[in-house]
């Protein structure tokens, strides 16, 4: 099976406030339909390397290859383009845009890509937000929804446009155990029956377990 | 393209109404405050280089009472060799009349930068009234020429200016000898001549300059009717008073036909220097102030936009996790910038057009100028084209630096700062 990500050998430093190695020698890859959870101590530089995957940090050695494509020469407008069309993002602090509408906010990545009109892409939105069980909310302002509701959002937002990866910096992580259950319960859907990658960095061992793979992280390294 | 950009910018502005409010406002405080300066200055510039400028000729011509320069002396002695000393040397006696004046109007009307130019005939008089005998002076003029080229219908406060044309011992009476001898519309008042011959003049017009020492003395009658008081043929003209179609032509003109002809020439920058420089002096000001204003309103701007993207920190990181680019977001800022300057230069150019309709209506009453009756505004388009285009200008600079510090904003910091 193909791999729809793919790393090598990325080497990360921070300069400040001292030269500091977070990610040595790291190479991985993820494959079509595979549900991968990356586990760790604070620290560890898990979130360093889903940031980096993601292509918002752009600061590092080594190669990145996602859908085929090596990321490290692009530029930042392209590597925008990138996230827009095959990376869904999920973070740990739902991060919707509190003045929007829900809809709105669903709405606005697939807006950006233009890949469709408005009309479709609002049906798009009303879909996923249907698949999320957040219908109802669509009309509402989203600094007006529950926290559980707002993550829901922000996972109906990643797939707007139909991205290759999805990838979660622990969604769950500020979610109580129902919650939690419920968001692990639509990942894993998403990634069985509509094929997407995911790609999830928690705490949590209970929802790791749950998953495909672990990759376990210690000091910058992957340890398994 | 630009479609979601401006509909995100839309739902911040629209979200910070207060914010927008106040933004706009600064910025409309300043137009409106360019616009009513600007107006109300120039407004009053026009109306006192009416005052002065278009009444006053650009050049005066005249005979000159001077001291020759070359005495009689000079011409036996050499200069060389001999010291000549002449005390108490008196000008030479002259007549008042202009020698060939006739002749050089014709002349000066010929010349293309001429406006125009009219005759005038002073003969000092004494208006009678009872027992008293009143000092004064009366000129004759070419009415018309001077309505036209002197706005000299401004001046009359009652009466009509053309009854000089219609009846010869028509007079247009100062507002001074006519309130001093209780004389109005219609009435007669004597004067004598300097010769003791006395003549009988009706008031067709009262005209009031605004300066006491004219309106006391001075007195209009038809150039025809001023040569018989004094006298003197139609060939008798004591001055002549030039008008351009430039005042800068004023001085090499005047040079011109004192070169020309045996007469002084007084050009306006000579007899009115200091009035120039107000009238400039004045008009920097008002820059000045109306751009203080703008710049202040600038600095508003640049205060409120950096406060939006510190609030909106977050909502610019997510744009940017979800794939919009530092671009996107820098043309969000500005596009909310100018529409700050958008919405509060329009209501500016609206406030500033309703304070000078204000200041228009508002009663001004001034004796040097009786047909004014209101302050001057000056309604020139190009304050309100330039108040609206500087309002985009700076809210447009005003808004680059925060949407420039927006574009460079790294998402990571601010996602892994939470």
């Amino acid at each position: 099976m193909e791999n729809i990500l793919e790393t090598k050998n990325i080497n990360k430093y921070f300069l400040d406030p001292v030269k500091f190695h977070v990610l040595k020698n790291i190479s991985m890859q993820l494959k079509h339909k595979e549900f991968v959870s990356i586990m760790g101590k604070s620290g560890c530089g898990k979130s360093t390397l889903l940031y980096i995957l993601s292509t918002m940090d752009s600061d590092y050695d080594g190669e990145l290859i996602i859908d085929g494509q090596d990321m490290s020469h692009l530029s930042r407008n392209e590597l925008a383009r990138v996230r827009n069309e095959k990376i869904g993002f999920i973070f740990q602090f739902h991060y919707l845009l509190p003045e929007f509408s829900v809809l709105k906010n669903v709405m606005l990545p697939a807006l950006k890509l233009g890949r469709y009109d408005e009309a479709t892409i609002k049906k798009k939105a009303y879909e996923k937000l249907e698949l999320l069980d957040v219908l109802d909310q669509a009309h509402k302002k989203a600094s007006r929804i529950s926290g559980g509701q707002k993550q829901r959002v922000s996972i109906a937002r990643s797939l707007i446009n139909d991205p290759k990866v999805i990838m979660g910096d622990e969604p769950t992580g500020n979610l109580d155990s129902k919650n939690a259950e419920n968001v692990f319960n639509v990942l894993r859907e998403l990634s069985h029956i509509h094929e997407m990658s995911m790609l999830i960095v928690t705490h949590d061992l209970d929802f790791a377990k749950k998953t495909d793979r672990i990759i376990e992280m210690g000091d910058g390294s992957i340890l398994s | 393209m630009f479609k979601h950009i401006i509909d995100i910018s839309k739902t911040h502005l629209l979200s910070k109404k207060k914010q927008t409010i106040i933004a706009s406002l600064g910025v409309t405080f300043g137009i409106s405050m360019f616009i009513v300066m600007m107006s109300f200055m120039t407004g009053l510039n026009q109306l006192l280089d009416g005052l002065v400028l278009n009444r006053t000729p650009h050049i005066q011509i005249y005979n000159k009472t001077e001291a020759s320069e070359t005495q009689p002396v000079d011409r036996f002695l050499d200069a060389s060799d001999q010291l000549s000393h002449t005390h108490s040397i008196r000008p030479k006696r002259r007549l008042l009349r202009i020698h060939n004046a006739l002749p050089i109007i014709s002349e000066l009307r010929a010349n293309e930068k001429v406006k125009g130019a009219t005759p005038q005939a002073t003969s000092k008089v004494f208006y009678l009234a009872g027992s008293n005998n009143l000092n004064g002076i009366i000129n004759g003029i070419e009415v018309q020429e001077e309505v036209r080229l002197f706005n000299f219908k401004d001046y009359i406060v009652e009466g009509d200016v053309n009854c000089l044309l219609k009846k010869k011992n028509n007079t247009l009476i100062g507002s001074g000898i006519a309130k001093k001898l209780s004389l109005s519309l219609g009435d007669k008042v004597q004067v004598m001549n300097t010769e003791g011959t006395i003549f009988t003049l009706e008031i067709g017009g009262i005209f009031q300059s605004g300066l006491a020492d004219v309106d006391d003395v001075q007195s209009y009658v038809s150039l025809k009717m001023a040569q018989q008081l004094l006298g003197a043929g139609t060939n008798y003209i004591s001055r002549i008073h030039v008008k351009l179609h430039d005042i800068e032509d004023a001085v090499p003109v005047s040079e011109l036909i004192e070169n020309l002809y045996d007469v002084k020439a007084l050009d306006i920058n000579t007899a009115n220097a200091q009035f120039d420089t107000g009238s400039d002096i004045r008009t920097l000001i008002s820059y000045a102030v109306s751009i203080t204003l703008l710049i202040v309103a600038a600095f508003g701007i640049y205060n409120i936009l950096n406060m939006f993207i510190y609030e909106k920190m977050n909502d610019i990181a997510i744009l940017k996790a979800t794939g919009f680019t530092g671009q996107d977001v820098m043309y969000i800022f500005i596009f909310q910038a100018l529409m700050i300057g958008l919405i509060g230069g329009i209501l500016g150019l609206g406030v500033g057009y309703g304070i000078s309709a204000i200041i228009d209506n508002v009663p001004f009453n001034t004796e040097a100028l009786p047909t004014i009756k209101t302050y001057p505004i000056n309604y020139d388009p190009y304050f309100y084209i330039g108040g609206i285009s500087f309002a985009l200008i700076t809210t447009f600079l005003a808004g680059y630096l925060p949407a420039k510090k927006a574009q460079n904003i790294d998402p990571v910091e601010i996602i892994r700062g939470q």
